[in-house]
Order: structure tokens, then C-alpha cells, then sequence
């Protein structure tokens, strides 16, 4: 007779199920990403994933685990994918292959696995490859360039030259950079009304990328794959400061919906901040942390030296998560002050 | 009746799989070629076998008497023999032996003398009493000894009598049935517990997916007893909880460190009711129980099943399939596969599901947990199952305390939502047993550690004693010189004038051994008031001879034990008189 306990009913979920809604909850994101510059994300997110499954299945054998049913499981493809979307688009191969080894190799086997990382790989990948390749990962690609498929292939693949006119500031260091050599003479206003990379009310193009992260996330909430707490505080975090500075000097900072529609804000707020593996799990925790990793985004990408701070944002609140945790736990039945 | 519900939080919504055996009205199992009733089958003390293999017993005779006050009494479900007292496999996912009357039944059925009695005319300790032996416990599947739950907080007024028909386990049907059939015994079997606890309100909690139920005590409630609400609860595991139905009903929430009298509720099943108004208005104590059939069965129903009835037999009433390959007792979230289908059915035997890989398959393998949070979302203790789940990996079993541990009823709800497929119900229930091993440990260690220090305590106050017995010997020896043996009284009083010659001796230790002369003393005297003294009523001469002779021996004594070596003739020297009857060792006793 097998060994066997109650539940004799299980729901019929699983970590499978969980990776692959929200690998489709990023497809509106990607589906604009490719109207906006081209097919070179799908080859981008290709090489992504396939260097995620090999090193899954290396670090797996190297462990002794089993082996099928962790490859299988679709979390190495979502950090792949969160991976391939976090760099820049024209980023040579090895750049998105040093990315993903880093997300998979050091931040989530060396400790442990599966359910064990303390900080959110995708954006250790981020900022490991900030740090030391700075210059590519500053180069997106120019607003208006249209290469054919077969040049934005020899250019990921190494085979074609790097041309500076090919690559461009995003929307968030464009502005940054434009008012720090203006120095008081441009100001905002005039910036998002001249310039090219400026759009409706983000940056060009980009804007409809992160409206699609945003369509994806409020389905993966509508799914109860991830709950509200973390999207809703982060974007508060972020658009706060955003708001009173803008309020204050509307000359020299922009307005809160530019930084929510710029970035990584909207994939950091659906796609980084609701990782259940390292942001915080309590329902108070949940808002702390979102609304901290939005604060912290907003003041490292408008005073640091980085175009965007969602990343260092999230592995900054992804240290303070235990103690988050320990000092947010809900009070549990019959132990509730009288209502 | 409009009534306000409440929500707990939490819960899940497998599916119910109950219309299958509600078809049929409730079956009358046969009786078995042998019935093994165990005597155990109740929380609490397991009960004393009161008949021996030879016996004949009658239907309804006392064959296992409560143990103690949480206990209940088991009786001969059927006319019979007695072939045996001797262990049998239990209902119990251990599969282990406990020990059963085993009854040849005669066929004939023949009752015991009824008594019954009209519970308004007695002591309510009476009537608990009569539940007790009656054998009335928790028939949800708790078996939790009825009587011991019916006694009124005393500083807090009976707000609410919760009886739970709510059912909320899939596939079982027991209390559907029943309400259905016997709405009127359960009604009547309410007022009694309701007069017993004095309670304002009765509120009678059935999940809204029976309404055949809920048609049928509304009947029955409108006709014996207007003032009693019959409630529709939404359906949702686990909303048969005692504590999750109070909840509802009530709006109150029982914490694991408190009774529910506290908070002036009682939640009884309504089973445990319709069993109280036998055992009183009919003088039947518990002899069978409703027992769900189901599953992978070709005729899944309820059966009325004489407790103690081969599971093999009660099975077979519902002829399954070929393929089944298991069977649970109890609902498919918090029941257990019966190891052996030898042993018998029980008061807890609330439902028997067959099971097939098809039912219920088997669970897919166990991944690392992602702490999502699906399981603190389903939680109706509103606890933090993964965090529970970590520390009783890490055997943190002192975290697992902190995060409430023992607030989990062991639902499953945590289980069944669980993405990576955890048994955490298993995790917990592991932190749990280990929680009480550590703490039996413990006692057994402090209790040898204070028998230690006890033993140590009383070897030093006995070195003491003797030192100052030595003391108070030689001071003794001092004050004869100065008074002389004939003042007999002295005799009497030689404790003092140690304490006496003590203060002088020495400043520093004065007080001290005054007060340890002093409680000697009081002993002394105490000891005398109860012991006779054959050194009372005699003649002066024969006092002064003793006297005599005590001095001598205290002389003697005193040079011995200058070394402190000997035991012999100390008590004598402190206690002359004492020493008379009493020998040295009796001071133990003090």
C-alpha cells in the first residue's frame, strides 16, 4: 500500500502552470516591443532562454537534482525572458548570455534553487551587467532606425559592426542627460515637446511597450496569479516623488506618468515587485515594499548616475525583506483586536 | 429568517461530490457474524472492559465504563456473547491494535431495561452524567466526550448554541441524511443541551448546498421549537469547522488558547444532538451511527452501521468497483486511508470513500516552495503556512510556536491550493508531534531534576540538623553543670536552654540557630501531641533516673561525635525524650 495523506483533493495548480500565465501575461508587452523596433527582441528572448535551459540543466546535473521536472517548471524561462526584456534590444548575444548565467548560475543555483533566491535574478542580471558593461547597456536602439531582420541578426550575433547612430539614450536618460548639459536653460516642457524620443506622454514607442507590461499584469491580478499590494504601492512609490517634485518645478522634473510609462517601471511593478520568491509575502509587507522599490527607482534614476533604478531599487528592498516579513506578520484568527 | 452571516477568511471550494449518495433514504446494516467494539473511542480516558470473554450482554449493556471525566462509556451494540476482550486493529491510520469487546450477536437483539428519564427533572450534573454513560460524543469525527462541553463559562453568559449541520467535506452525506430523516430527534435533542448550557440562542449553521436539509429542520423547527434559526451558510470548505461555523453564525473567533464557552458560544454536530435525545427520551446510549458509503462505489449511500462492524462488511453494502484500490475514512480533506479494512466501524466513522487512481490521484511530486502565498490566502486560522512550513523543516520548532502552530486545525486547505504540491498538513502535524515529544521530555527532566534537588536539599538540612543536634548536645552538657539533673522539668525543656547557651556561645550565629531551635521545637511539640510518651506519668524517682541516664548518654554521645562521624545517640542527646519511642531516621518524616 503507498503511503499516502490528506488532502486526497488537490487543486489542480502547479509551478508549471503559474510560470506559463505569466510568460503570457508578457506576451502584450513583447507583441508591442516588436512593433517598436523589430524582430530582434524574439531573437533576443530565443538566445535568452535557450543559455537559461542550459544552465538550468548543468547546475541541475552538477546538484543531483531531477532533472525534467525542475526544467520543466518555466521559471528559468521567466527569468530568461525578464532577462532578454531588462537589456536593450541591439545588446550583443553574449551580452544576454552573460545576463541570463549570471540570473541562473549565481543568483539562483549557488543559492539553492528554485524558491531559495533571495534576490530577484533578473535584476541581479541587470546590474551585474550595468556595472560592468556599462556602454552596451546604455545603447538602445535609435528612435526611427529600421533594419531588416538580417541586420538586427548580424548585429546581436557580432557579425556586423556597432554604429554609435544605430544605438540611442532611452527616453528616461535622454531627458536626464538633456537637462544636466542644458543646466537650467532647457527646461521639461520644451524637451518633451521638441525632441523626437518624446511621445505621447512617455517616451516614443516605448510607452505602448509598457502599456502592454501593464495589460499583462492587471490579468495576471484579474488570475490571482499575483495580488495587488506590490504593483499598486510601487507605482504609488514612484509616482509620489515624482508628483511633488513635478508639483514643485514642473521645468526640471517630469511628470509622474512619464516615469510610470518609462523603463522598467510597469515591468518592475507587475513583473519584478510580485517575484513571491524574494519580495516580501505579508499583505502590509507587500506595500512596503513596493512602495519603497518605486521610491528608491524614482531617486536613482532622476539624481544617480544610472539611466533607470528599478533594478537596484528591487535588490535594495529584497535585503530588507526578511525583516519586513517578521515585522508585518497579520494577526491570525480569534487573536484580532475587537473590531 | 433573515439572519446576519459573517465571513471567515480563507477556505476553498473542491468539488462536493455529494448528490451521489443522497439518492436513497438512510439503510439498516446488518449485523455481523462478530462485532469488535473497541473500548477506546473516544479524546480522553479509554474506558475499563467491564465484561469477560463468557459473557452474555445484552443490547445496550455498559461493556466499558468512562475512565474519568473526559471519557465516555461504549455498550454492547447488540445482544450477543461475549467471545473476547483483546486487542484488534483500529480505525486509526497507524493501523495499530486497540484493544475490543468482541460480541458473537445472538440475533435476537434483546434491549437492556430502557430508562428513560425526562432530562427538565434532573441535576444538570446528572444529566451530563447520564451523556457520559450514555456514551454521547462529538459525531462530527472528533469524538470529543459531549458532557464535558456543556458546562456554562461561569463568568461569561451563554450567548449562542451553534449545532453544525454544515457538512462541509466533499463526498459526505451522513448529517444530510439525517437531518433530513430525523429532523425532530435533532430538535429535541437541541432543547436539551440548550437548557443544559442556559444559552440566549440557538443557531443551527447548514451549508446552502443541502436544501432538502435545511427544508426539513425549518419544518421541524417551526412545529417543536419556533425560537431556533435555521441558517444557510455559504459553501465553502472548511465552513464545518466548529470554529469557522461560530464565525459565521456568530461573528466571534475562537482562538486555539481559549474555550468557546469564554466567548459564551458551544457548537455541537447535529448527530452528537439527535444521539443526546436518544440516550435521555429513549434510554438508548450510542450503539450505531450514520456511516457515508461512497466514492467509487456501484451504490453509494448511508447506512445506519452497529458500531464495531468489520469496515470489510459496511463496505460491502456498497458493492465497489474493481478498480478501487483504497479506502478513506472520513471526508477526502482531513481523512485517512484505513490501513486495514478489518477494523471496525467507530463513533468517529463519519463517512467510508472508496478511492481509485482516477478519484484520487496520486499527487504529483513535491517542489520547492516558491512562497507565493496561495496557502496564507486559503488559511481560515489566517496563518502563514509556508512560513510554519520552513521552520518545521529547519526542526525550528520554537518559530513554529511563534507563528501559531498550534492554531492549525489541519484542514488541508494550504495543502490543496499548494502549487509546488507540499503536504504541508503533514509537515505541520510532524512539528507538532515533535512540539509534544520535546515537551513530555522536558517534564520527565524537571521532574527528575526536582527529585534530585530535593534528595540534595534534604541531605544538607539532615547534615545540618545533626550538626546542630552535635551543638546543642554539648551546650546541653554546659547548662547541666549549672542545673542540676533533679529539676526533672528540664527534662522537658532542654531545647531552650540550648538556645540559651547557643546566644552566648556565639553572637554572630545566635538568631539563626535560635530559629532553627525554635522550629525543632515546634516539631518536637507536634511530634509529642500525636505519639504517646511512656516517659509521661512517672514518679519523680523514675524521672530523675532517666534523667540521669539521658545526661550520661549525651556525655558519651558528645565525646563520639566530636569528629561528627557517628549518628548513633544524636537524636537522643537533642530530643532525650523523644528519642524514647521515636528512632533517629523518624525525623525524616517531618
Amino acid at each position: 500500500m503507498s503511503w499516502s495523506t490528506p488532502p486526497y483533493l488537490l487543486a489542480e495548480v502547479s509551478v508549471r502552470r503559474v510560470m506559463l500565465q505569466v510568460l503570457l501575461a508578457l506576451l502584450p508587452g513583447i507583441a508591442a516591443y516588436v512593433w517598436l523596433i523589430g524582430p530582434a527582441i524574439i531573437l533576443q528572448l530565443t538566445i535568452a532562454t535557450l543559455a537559461a535551459l542550459l544552465a538550468e540543466a548543468l547546475l541541475l546535473r552538477l546538484r543531483g537534482r531531477p532533472l525534467l521536472l525542475f526544467l520543466t517548471d518555466g521559471s528559468a524561462i521567466v527569468t530568461a525572458w525578464l532577462v532578454a526584456l531588462a537589456f536593450p534590444p541591439l545588446s550583443p548575444w553574449w551580452l544576454t548570455v552573460v545576463g541570463v548565467l549570471f540570473a541562473i548560475v549565481v543568483a539562483k543555483h549557488l543559492y539553492g534553487g528554485l524558491g531559495q533566491n533571495p534576490f530577484n535574478p533578473a535584476m541581479i542580471a541587470f546590474a551585474a551587467c550595468i556595472v560592468s558593461f556599462p556602454a552596451l547597456m546604455s545603447q538602445w536602439p535609435a528612435l526611427g532606425l529600421r533594419l531588416s531582420v538580417v541586420e538586427q541578426f548580424e548585429i546581436i550575433a557580432g557579425l556586423a559592426p556597432r554604429v554609435d547612430a544605430m544605438t540611442g539614450a532611452t527616453p528616461l536618460d535622454a531627458l536626464k542627460t538633456a537637462l544636466k548639459l542644458g543646466d537650467g536653460v532647457v527646461d521639461v516642457p520644451t524637451l518633451l515637446a521638441t525632441q523626437e524620443v518624446f511621445g505621447n506622454f512617455a517616451g516614443r514607442g516605448w510607452e505602448w511597450v509598457s502599456a502592454g507590461y501593464l495589460l499583462g499584469g492587471l490579468w495576471l491580478w484579474q488570475r490571482r496569479i499575483i495580488t495587488w499590494q506590490a504593483p499598486l504601492a510601487f507605482v504609488c512609490g514612484l509616482s509620489l516623488p515624482a508628483t511633488v517634485l513635478w508639483a514643485w518645478n514642473p521645468q526640471q522634473f517630469a511628470d509622474p506618468l512619464f516615469h510610470l510609462f518609462s523603463g522598467g517601471s510597469l515591468l518592475g511593478a507587475f513583473f519584478i515587485v510580485t517575484d513571491p520568491v524574494s519580495g516580501s509575502t505579508t499583505f502590509r509587507g507587500k506595500l512596503i515594499f513596493g512602495f519603497f522599490a518605486g521610491a528608491i527607482a524614482y531617486v536613482i534614476r532622476v539624481f544617480g548616475g544610472y539611466p533607470d533604478g528599478v533594478a537596484f531599487a528591487v535588490l535594495l528592498m529584497n535585503l530588507c525583506v526578511p525583516l519586513i516579513d517578521m515585522y508585518t506578520q497579520p494577526p491570525i484568527f480569534g487573536m484580532k483586536k475587537p473590531e | 429568517m433573515l439572519a446576519q452571516l459573517f465571513r471567515f477568511k480563507g477556505g476553498v471550494k473542491p468539488q462536493t461530490n455529494k448528490a451521489i449518495s443522497v439518492q436513497q433514504p438512510i439503510g439498516q446494516a446488518p449485523l455481523p457474524a462478530r462485532l469488535f467494539v473497541p473500548l477506546h473511542q473516544s479524546i480522553g480516558g479509554a474506558p475499563n472492559p467491564l465484561v469477560q470473554a463468557g459473557d452474555t450482554v445484552r443490547k445496550g449493556q455498559l461493556i466499558g465504563g468512562a475512565d474519568a471525566w473526559v471519557s465516555a462509556a461504549v455498550h454492547a451494540p447488540t445482544s450477543g456473547r461475549v467471545l473476547a476482550v483483546e486487542p484488534h486493529v483500529a480505525a486509526h491510520p497507524s493501523g495499530l491494535p486497540t484493544l475490543c469487546v468482541v460480541i458473537e450477536p445472538d440475533g435476537r437483539d434483546e434491549w437492556i431495561e430502557r430508562r428513560p428519564v425526562d432530562h427538565r427533572s434532573l441535576a444538570p450534573e446528572r444529566v451530563r452524567e447520564l451523556l457520559r454513560d450514555a456514551g454521547v460524543v462529538g459525531l462530527g469525527g472528533a469524538a470529543f466526550p459531549s458532557h464535558a462541553k456543556l458546562t456554562p463559562a461561569r463568568a461569561v453568559a451563554m450567548e449562542h448554541l451553534v449545532i453544525n449541520g454544515a457538512e462541509c467535506e466533499p463526498f459526505m452525506t451522513c448529517d444530510d441524511v439525517l437531518m433530513r430523516e430525523r429532523a425532530d430527534e435533532i430538535v429535541r435533542g437541541i432543547a436539551i443541551f440548550r437548557e443544559l448550557l442556559s444559552a440566549r440562542e440557538v443557531l443551527i449553521g447548514i451549508e446552502d448546498n443541502k436544501p432538502a436539509a435545511i427544508a426539513a429542520m425549518q419544518e421541524a423547527v417551526l412545529r417543536l421549537a419556533p425560537d431556533y434559526r435555521v441558517v444557510a451558510v455559504p459553501t465553502l470548505y472548511p465552513a464545518g469547522g466548529a470554529k469557522q461555523l461560530i464565525r459565521v453564525l456568530t461573528g466571534k473567533e475562537v482562538p486555539a488558547s481559549r474555550r468557546s464557552t469564554e466567548l459564551g458560544v458551544q457548537c455541537f454536530n447535529v448527530a452528537t444532538v439527535y444521539t443526546a435525545y436518544r440516550a435521555l427520551t429513549h434510554g438508548e446510549p450510542v450503539l450505531s451511527r450514520i456511516v457515508t458509503l461512497t466514492g467509487n462505489v456501484e451504490q453509494p449511500r448511508n447506512w445506519e452501521v452497529s458500531l464495531g462492524t468489520p469496515m470489510r462488511e459496511v463496505v460491502a453494502l456498497a458493492r465497489p468497483r474493481a478498480d478501487s484500490s483504497s479506502f478513506l475514512m472520513g471526508g477526502p480533506m482531513m481523512g485517512f486511508e484505513i490501513p486495514d479494512l478489518d477494523a471496525p466501524v467507530v463513533k468517529a466513522t463519519n463517512c467510508i470513500i472508496a478511492g481509485s487512481p482516477g478519484l484520487f490521484p496520486p499527487p504529483p511530486p513535491e517542489m520547492p516552495c516558491i512562497r507565493c502565498g496561495a496557502c496564507a490566502e486559503v488559511c481560515p486560522h489566517e496563518l502563514q503556512p509556508f512560513e510554519l512550513y520552513w521552520f518545521a523543516r529547519a526542526r525550528n520548532f520554537g518559530k513554529t510556536q511563534e507563528y501559531y502552530i498550534f492554531d492549525c486545525i489541519e484542514c488541508g486547505c494550504c495543502s490543496y491550493v499548494c502549487p509546488s504540491h507540499i503536504p504541508l498538513v503533514q509537515y505541520f502535524r510532524f512539528a507538532k508531534s515533535e512540539i509534544w515529544a520535546r515537551e513530555r521530555e522536558k517534564q520527565a527532566a524537571d521532574a527528575a531534576k526536582e527529585r534530585f534537588e530535593l534528595r540534595n536539599a534534604r541531605a544538607e538540612r539532615e547534615q545540618a540538623e545533626k550538626a546542630e543536634r552535635l551543638a546543642r548536645a554539648a551546650s546541653a552538657r554546659t547548662s547541666e553543670k549549672k542545673a542540676p539533673p533533679e529539676a526533672a522539668p528540664a527534662a522537658d525543656h532542654p531545647p531552650a536552654a540550648a538556645g540559651e547557651a547557643a546566644t552566648t556561645a556565639s553572637e554572630a550565629e545566635a538568631a539563626k540557630k535560635a530559629a532553627i531551635a525554635a522550629a525543632i521545637e515546634r516539631a518536637r511539640l507536634q511530634r509529642e501531641s500525636a505519639q504517646p510518651r511512656n516517659t509521661e506519668r512517672l514518679s519523680a524517682g523514675q524521672q530523675r533516673e532517666i534523667a540521669a541516664v539521658e545526661a550520661r548518654r549525651a556525655a558519651r554521645s558528645t565525646a563520639d561525635t566530636t569528629a561528627m562521624s557517628a549518628t548513633t545517640g544524636t537524636a537522643a542527646t537533642t530530643d532525650p525524650a523523644g528519642a524514647a519511642v521515636a528512632p533517629a531516621g523518624s525525623q525524616r518524616d517531618e
